[in-house]
């Protein structure tokens, strides 16, 4: 299948853009600001839906390699339009050690306001922004939305953030 | 993106001689459903390819999700020292719903490693190499296991044995004309 958004992803916010601030829920209770996170870099990972059927599954990934992540004192955050009870069930299922934001009302207004929103699925598009300390975007990439596109992007953009741990 | 990173080099564990025309690599996870459903194909791609393949395995196991796939891993680096690596990949493969340590220790017994063979690596004796695989393997773009690499590029496409087969032909073609 291919849309519009996959094909023409000019919408995706660029590097050196202000990364727009935003406050979702991260569980029932709590809720997570970007501004929270200034002052390390901060890894966004927008993906369409929980529950992906697969062993390759994006956040899976990231959360067995946090630690890699971590070296370069990066947080990561994932976002989908899924409500925070989706959320919850999905991270305790495969004990996500990362938060995983709501972007559920608005729906998908985070996701719009980075151009990755997909109108007629209802969900973001697949994609990556690596956010420097300062709150300026360095690095944005969007997937194919059926791929997940591993790590290497994100590592390799942390590493021109604020070089490789040794 | 998706160009594998590390080089396969003699520390490898590879089937198949050296200078193949071409060189596959998996990096796998051995409690992971879809890596034991791409081990009967696997083999009989290289069964297909012969002496024109080059099958090397990495470690990529996920063990938030298999809780066994870790100290599987480590039995068969262990496995390697004593020089039965693809006997121990084969056997975990073959018995992916008994991966339990009694069940790694017995089978040990079959390849060639004591129990206290088994026991250090669970210790982590191998814990640098397989950090090494999966820090490789990130960087290489591998997003999941299994993640299949091409004469260094990942490939994406469909799993069956002849579509393996028609990719791996066609590469092993290129890699002749690159000689």
């Amino acid at each position: 299948m291919t849309t519009a958004s996959q094909t023409a992803p000019a919408g995706l916010l660029r590097p050196g853009t202000v990364a727009p601030d935003f406050t979702l829920s991260a569980t029932p209770d709590q809720s997570l600001a970007l501004a929270d996170l200034r002052g390390k870099p901060v890894i966004l990972a927008f993906y369409p839906a929980d529950w992906s059927p697969v062993c390759g599954d994006q956040m899976a990934l990231y959360n067995q390699v946090l630690g890699e992540f971590q070296a370069y004192g990066a947080q990561l955050v994932g976002l989908s339009t899924d409500g925070v009870w989706c959320h919850a069930a999905f991270a305790e299922a495969r004990h996500l050690h990362f938060p995983l934001l709501a972007d559920f009302e608005p729906k998908g207004g985070v996701a719009r306001a980075y151009g990755v929103y997909r109108e007629r699925e209802g969900t973001s598009e697949r994609a990556l922004f690596v956010i420097d300390a300062d709150g300026t975007i360095a690095w944005s990439y969007l997937s194919p939305v059926g791929i997940n596109p591993g790590a290497d992007g994100i590592l390799a953009a942390l590493d021109a953030l604020v070089g490789r741990p040794q | 993106m998706s160009h594998l990173t590390p080089p396969v080099t003699a520390d490898d564990h590879a089937a198949g001689p050296a200078d193949a025309p071409v060189t596959l690599v998996e990096y796998g996870d051995y409690e992971c459903p879809y890596c034991g459903e791409a081990y009967p194909v696997l083999k009989a791609v290289q069964r297909v390819m012969g002496d024109r393949l080059r099958f090397v395995f990495r470690n990529f196991p996920l063990t938030d999700m298999h809780p066994h796939a870790g100290h599987a891993a480590k039995f068969a680096e262990a496995a390697a020292v004593v020089g039965t690596f693809w006997e121990a990949h084969d056997l975990l493969y073959e018995n992916q719903a008994a991966l339990d340590d009694d069940s790694l220790v017995s089978y040990g017994a079959r390849i060639g490693l004591s129990q206290s063979a088994v026991l250090d690596a669970f210790d982590g004796r191998f814990d640098g190499r397989i950090r090494r695989d999966v820090a490789g393997g990130l960087r290489s773009g591998v997003n999941g296991t299994p993640s299949l690499f091409i004469n260094g590029l990942r490939y994406d496409g469909e799993r069956d044995v002849e579509s393996l087969v028609a990719v791996l032909r066609a590469a092993a073609l290129q890699g002749q004309a690159v000689r």
